[in-house]
C-alpha cells in the first residue's frame, strides 16, 4: 500500500491554486519552521465571498495536497462557509490522510481560519 | 530513469549470494545441530561461512557470533559489557550523541537501570575527538561505543585511535560497524576492537541476518535463552541460508573493495560538486573522512519528504532526515547532533551510492534535484521570507 491516496498524490504532485495574491484583502500564516510545516493563504474576498484563494507551504506532501484541497474548497464560497471549513471535511476530501499526518489538514483549517481573522480585522479597522 | 540512491538504508542482493542461498536451502536442509551425516555437513558449511567472514576482519573464527542483524548484535554486545562491568563496580559507558538508536535506546535502558552514559560530542564535522574520549574516561567506565561509520552522513571515526585509547586504559571497545562492513578495510586486530556489529543486508547479503564479533577474552551474556548453538551465546537453530548468503556477500565485497570504493568516491564528489551549486545548500559531516558512496545536504527552505516524493516521481529512491520521514516531531538527531537547526534539518536529503550506480545516474540526479528544491522553492514561504531578508539565510 502506498503511504498516500491518490487523491492526495494528485493534489501534492499539482497542486491547485498555488501562489501570492498581491492585492489580497485577507492574509493568514500558521505552523513553524521548526516543526517542518508552514502554511500562508492569500484571499481576495469581495461582497463576502472568498473571489480567489492562493496558498504558499513549506511541509511535508500532505502539507501540501491539504493545503490545494482546502483552497479548491472555499474558492467561490461565501466567508460564513468557509469558516465552517474542518480538518476532518479536507481530510474526507482528500479520501484520509494517515494518522500521524491528520495535523496538516488541522494546519490547512487554522490557515483559513487565520485569513479570514485577518479579513475581520482589517474590516473594523477601516469602520466598514 | 529509476535509480536506487539509498544503500545505507539496505542494497540489492548480490546474485552470488542468491545463488549461495539457494543452493544451500536446496542442499542443506539439515540441522548443524544433528550428529548425522546431513547435520554435519550443514554444520560443516555454517563452519565455512564463519572462516570466511572471521579473515575479512582479521579475526578468528571462534570470534564470531551469528545474529538476526546490526540491532541484536549492539544489544547483545552493550549488555554484555554493562553487564561485566557492573559485576566489578563499573557503571559508566561513553558513547557518542549520533549513534544508531540500537544503540542509543540500549544505553537509555542502562541508565534506567542505574548506569551512566557520556555522550561525546560529534562536532560540525560529525566526527568525535579522540582526546575528548580519553578525557571522558574514569576508573569506572567499562564501555566505549562508538560508531565505525555514521548511518546518515557517512563520517567515518577515528577507530584506531580510540581503539588504541581503550586498550591503554583497559576499557571494552565496541564498534557498530553496521555501515562500514564491507565498505572499508576493517582489522579488528590492528585497530584494537573488541566487538562489532554487523548487518548482512547493508553489504548486499539477505536481510535479518548480521553478525557479533567478539574478542575471545569477551564472555557474551545471551540476550536469547535456549539451546546451546553459538557456543550457547545466541540460542535458536542457526539461519544457515542467511549465513551462507552474508558470507558469499562480505566475500565478494572484500574482493572488489579497492576498486568499488575508488570508482564510489569519485561519483560521490561528482554529486557533491553538483549539489553545491545550489545556492544556500549545504554538505552535513566531513566532506573526505566519509564513506565513498554517502552524500547528505541539506536545502534550506524546504521540506524533506516533499523532495523525497518529487525525487520518487524522478525514479530516484532517496531519504532524508526530516521529521516527517522519521515518524516523530523532530528532525534526525544526527543532524542535530552535528549543530544543524530544526528548520534547516528538515530539509535534509541523503543519497548513499552503490554497486549499481553510474556516472549517468549522478548526472540525472544532479539535475532532479536542482530542479525538484527550486520547485518547492518558488511556494515556500519560508525561501521567501529568507530571500526577502526578512529572517537571515542559515546556510
Amino acid at each position: 500500500m502506498a503511504l498516500y491516496s491518490e487523491k492526495v498524490m494528485d493534489h501534492f504532485l499539482h497542486p491547485r491554486n498555488v501562489g501570492v495574491i498581491e492585492d489580497a484583502n485577507a492574509v493568514g500564516e500558521v505552523g513553524n519552521a521548526k516543526c517542518g510545516d508552514i502554511m500562508k493563504m492569500y484571499m481576495k474576498i469581495e461582497n463576502d465571498t472568498i473571489c480567489d484563494v492562493k496558498f504558499e507551504t513549506f511541509g511535508c506532501g500532505s502539507a501540501i495536497a491539504s493545503s490545494s484541497m482546502a483552497t479548491e474548497m472555499i474558492k467561490g464560497k461565501p466567508v460564513a462557509d468557509a469558516m465552517k471549513l474542518t480538518n476532518k471535511a479536507v481530510t474526507e476530501a482528500l479520501d484520509g490522510l494517515p494518522a500521524h499526518k491528520i495535523h496538516c489538514s488541522v494546519l490547512a483549517e487554522e490557515a483559513i481560519r487565520s485569513a479570514l481573522e485577518d479579513y475581520r480585522r482589517r474590516r473594523e479597522n477601516s469602520g466598514e | 530513469m529509476d535509480i536506487y540512491a539509498d544503500h545505507a538504508a539496505t542494497t540489492a542482493m548480490s546474485p552470488a549470494a542468491i545463488k549461495a542461498m539457494t543452493r544451500c536451502m536446496q542442499e542443506e536442509y539439515g540441522n548443524p545441530s544433528s550428529l548425522y551425516r546431513i547435520g554435519q555437513r550443514a554444520k560443516e558449511t555454517l563452519e565455512k561461512a564463519r572462516e570466511e567472514i572471521a579473515a575479512v576482519i582479521h579475526a578468528d573464527p571462534g570470534e564470531i557470533f551469528f545474529t538476526s542483524g546490526g540491532s541484536e548484535s549492539d544489544n547483545q554486545a552493550i549488555r554484555t559489557a554493562a553487564m561485566a562491568g557492573k559485576r566489578k563496580g563499573k557503571n559508566h559507558i561513553i558513547s557518542s550523541a549520533f549513534e544508531h538508536h540500537a544503540v542509543l535506546h540500549t544505553l537509555d535502558r542502562l541508565k534506567a537501570e542505574g548506569f551512566e552514559v557520556t555522550l561525546l560530542d560529534v562536532h560540525e564535522n560529525g566526527i568525535v575527538h579522540p582526546e575528548e574520549l580519553e578525557a571522558a574516561i574514569r576508573p569506572e567506565t567499562c564501555l566505549v561505543t562508538i560508531m565505525y561509520a555514521n548511518n546518515e552522513i557517512g563520517t567515518i571515526q577515528p577507530v584506531s585511535e580510540i581503539g588504541k585509547i581503550c586498550r591503554e586504559h583497559g576499557v571494552v571497545f565496541h564498534t557498530d560497524a553496521v555501515q562500514a562492513v564491507g565498505a572499508l578495510a576493517i582489522d579488528v586486530q590492528a585497530e584494537n576492537i573488541d566487538m562489532l556489529s554487523a548487518s548482512a543486508h547493508k553489504f548486499h547479503g539477505p536481510k535479518g541476518v548480521g553478525f557479533l564479533y567478539a574478542r575471545r577474552s569477551i564472555q557474551l551474556v545471551p540476550l536469547i535463552s535456549g539451546g546451546a548453538q553459538e557456543k550457547g551465546k545466541r540460542a535458536g537453530t542457526e539461519n544457515l541460508p542467511g549465513i551462507v548468503g552474508m558470507a558469499a556477500a562480505l566475500k565478494e565485497s572484500a574482493a572488489e573493495r579497492k576498486t568499488e570504493a575508488a570508482r564510489l568516491a569519485e561519483l560521490r564528489d561528482l554529486l557533491i560538486s553538483g549539489l553545491n551549486e545550489i545556492p544556500h545548500s549545504a554538505l552535513n559531516g566531513d566532506a573526505e573522512r566519509r564513506l565513498p558512496g554517502n552524500v547528505n545536504f541539506c536545502f534550506e527552505g524546504i521540506e524533506g519528504e516533499s523532495l523525497l516524493l518529487l525525487l520518487d516521481e524522478k525514479g530516484i529512491s532517496a531519504s532524508s532526515g526530516s521529521a516527517c520521514t522519521s515518524g516523530s516531531l523532530d528532525p534526525s538527531h544526527v543532524l542535530l547532533a552535528i549543530g544543524r537547526v530544526h528548520d534547516v534539518a528538515h530539509g535534509s536529503l541523503r543519497l548513499t551510492l552503490g554497486r549499481e550506480n553510474t556516472r549517468e545516474h549522478v548526472e540525472y540526479m544532479i539535475s532532479a534535484v536542482k530542479d525538484v528544491v527550486a520547485y518547492l522553492r518558488s511556494f515556500s514561504p519560508v525561501w521567501r521570507d529568507l530571500e526577502s531578508g526578512k529572517t537571515p539565510h542559515l546556510l
